[in-house]
């Protein structure tokens, strides 16, 4: 059983909604790239996406494509990401990662390479957002060396094809709450619980909902019928500017513990 | 599979020309692809679709275009003769509006009300607010701040036309970022809105639906050719950003082995400093708006910003069927200076009394290089895809004249 699916099943056992924070690798600081990721762990953090910056991130709305911009602009790249999540795992074994990104990035570095390395680092999937179940071929060597590749399901996405992803989910399903980009803030739950109803007659892996969940009350809508929540832009820009480690620690406290009492009192 | 030695049955059903091309978009647009694909090629067939863009390309666009052949160029150059195909001459200026018109009619038949374009030099911008004016669509146009700053007289035309021009200040400001940016909108607004690609780049269905609309310049052009001349060229060439009116002429001639095929990539201040927009001359094969195509990027895997006079050649990418036909060995592409570029610009002005768009003088700039390989009796035909006209101020400008 993976990491990932372990922890799932520790949330299913316990009847909890997981906490899934995303911050852009590298921002708002890369010398407290792997502190950052320690307090999110601390702050209730049950599962780590940590987004690889990339120079056109199609799918994201301006924070995160600022995010992106600014670690870029310190030269961080995916050997930088690969080595964080190493150092992470010396103090931490439990908690799941799952870098979110690109395609691009992966390709250029090498698909057999990047499996390897990142498995040897300790992360436990990869979210590649440009890369659809028809396009995963190349992903084979990831998916061999033990990787999970978490999939996307839409508003968008066709009954039929619904079916399809949710037969071919790896770790959790990731659905996006609504048509648009990262950031956005048009959450209508009434229509992610129709959705959701029918990914639950497919849906064998948990599923998480993420896009436009920003605080507490927004969260703790969601955790009605997802298994775990995803928050990544409104993190992002609360952490965007901090200087020193005390402060990314407490701005990311400050703003994920009362998410996680939220979805506790759940 | 479709065979290497057709090379008229690519892409295949995913829409890949060999290892190119596909659909590398997240979830949320494959739906919407699908609905477009499906439309697309339900309407390629459909005899009274057909018939309208017929007859909007006769009537509005002005083609067929002629071929011309530029005597006084080729007595300077002294080689092979140099023949123009002629999509200067079209309405608004270029190439470009071949595929607006044609993905105007495929949105109309789609019930989308709202048009979205990204634009580099500004002329697919100006292509796309032209057909949206004339079949009432609502019209926004993204451009990266820096091409807004380089091709002021296409913003005001778009504006005049009653588009909105959105700047886009992500990135590098430029065409890549554009397209980002329009991407965005279709996925947040892909219910009432269609997304008029300007290039042959994309996911699928656009690399073939834009190759489709813009392949009539290489029918008309090798027809033309047959009966102007009896013969076919000995050469081809045309300038290559994404690549559209470069595939446009080539797509007919793929299959005539005799003829040979040379694009024109923007090679700026020379591959070797670095800056330049040469991605298949100098880049890698990657993944980039969409598509696997050759791209310019660092070890990283970042895109890299580039560089070219023209800002409709300044792109990192490429469409994925040139990369097909660079791999296949049918193509071949070379890079061309923005010096060089210049030097062929005013060359076309004073011996033709054409002035040619910085894009299409890359390309003018190929012709003569390929006309002193031929002799006398040999043909080099060239798309002259663009006018000029939008790029007087920069020229002035890098002349320090003042306008």
């Amino acid at each position: 059983m993976s990491r990932i699916d372990r922890r799932f099943a520790a949330l299913k056992a316990s009847g909890r909604t997981g906490l899934i924070p995303f911050v852009t690798a590298g921002d708002p600081s890369p010398e407290h790239a792997v502190t950052l990721m320690h307090v999110l762990v601390d702050a209730g953090a049950d599962l780590i996406e940590l987004g690889v910056p990339f120079s056109d991130p199609m799918a994201d709305g301006p924070v995160i494509q600022h995010a992106s911009e600014r670690a870029i602009a310190k030269s961080v790249g995916l050997a930088d990401v690969l080595g964080w999540v190493t150092a992470f795992r010396q103090r931490d074994a439990e908690t799941p990662v799952v870098l979110m990104g690109y395609l691009n990035p992966v390709e250029i570095h090498g698909y057999a390479r990047f499996a390897q390395e990142a498995v040897q680092a300790g992360v436990d999937g990869v979210l590649l957002v440009d890369c659809p179940l028809e396009e995963s071929a190349v992903l084979q060597p990831l998916r061999d060396a033990g990787l999970q590749q978490i999939l996307l399901a839409a508003p968008t996405t066709e009954p039929s094809r619904m079916a399809q992803l949710c037969g071919s989910a790896e770790g959790f399903l990731y659905y996006v709450s609504f048509a648009g980009i990262t950031g956005a803030a048009h959450l209508s739950t009434g229509d992610i619980a129709a959705r959701m109803a029918d990914i639950r007659t497919h849906a064998k892996a948990p599923v998480a909902v993420g896009f436009g969940i920003r605080d507490a009350a927004s969260a703790r809508a969601i955790a009605d019928f997802a298994d775990a929540v995803v928050i990544g832009s409104a993190l992002v820009e609360r952490l965007a500017g901090a200087e020193d480690a005390e402060e990314i620690t407490v701005r990311a406290r400050a703003f994920l513990v009362p998410i996680r009492a939220a979805l506790d009192a759940h | 599979m479709p065979t290497i030695d057709d090379f008229h049955a690519w892409p295949d059903a995913h829409g890949r020309f060999g290892n190119y091309g596909g659909i590398y978009v997240a979830e949320t647009l494959m739906a919407p692809l699908a609905e477009l694909t499906e439309a697309y090629l339900r309407l390629r067939d459909d005899p009274a679709f057909i018939a309208e863009l017929d007859r909007d390309l006769k009537h509005y666009v002005g083609r067929p275009s002629p071929i011309y052949h530029a005597e006084r160029l080729s007595q300077h150059v002294g080689g092979a003769r140099i023949l123009f195909k002629r999509e200067d001459l079209n309405h608004t200026g270029a190439h470009k509006i071949n595929n607006t018109v044609g993905q105007a009619l495929v949105a109309r038949s789609m019930g989308k009300t709202r048009i979205i374009a990204e634009t580099g030099a500004g002329q697919h911008g100006v292509a796309s607010a032209t057909v949206a004016a004339r079949l009432g669509l609502k019209c926004v146009v993204y451009m990266g701040a820096v091409d807004i700053e380089r091709q002021k007289i296409n913003v005001y035309r778009m504006k005049l036309l009653g588009a909105e021009v959105v700047p886009v200040t992500s990135g590098s400001k430029t065409l890549k970022d554009a397209l980002n940016e329009a991407m965005r909108d279709w996925v947040t607004n892909v219910a009432d809105t269609f997304y008029i690609i300007g290039t042959v780049a994309g996911p699928h269905p656009y690399p073939l639906m834009v190759r489709d609309f813009n392949a009539i310049v290489g029918r008309e052009a090798r027809g033309q050719m047959l009966e102007q001349y009896g013969r076919l060229p000995d050469v081809l060439t045309a300038c290559v950003g994404g690549g559209s009116n470069a595939i446009g002429l080539f797509h007919a001639f793929l299959n005539d082995r005799d003829v040979r095929i040379v694009g024109a990539e923007a090679a700026g201040e020379g591959i070797a400093t670095g800056h330049h927009a040469a991605s298949l001359a100098a880049g890698r094969p990657g993944v980039l708006h969409g598509n696997r195509t050759y791209v310019l990027c660092d070890d990283n895997g970042q895109i890299t910003e580039t560089h070219s006079i023209s800002a409709g050649l300044d792109y990192p990418g490429v469409g994925p069927e040139h990369a097909f036909l660079k791999d296949a060995g049918r193509a071949d592409y070379v890079g061309v200076t923005d010096e060089e570029a210049m030097e062929a610009f005013h060359l076309l002005a004073r011996t033709e009394g054409i002035l040619a768009a910085l894009e299409s003088s890359h390309a003018v700039a190929q012709a003569i290089k390929l006309a002193r390989e031929y002799p006398k009796d040999g043909i080099v035909l060239c798309n002259l895809s663009g006018r000029g006209d939008k790029d007087v101020h920069t020229i002035a400008a890098r002349e320090g004249v003042e306008v």
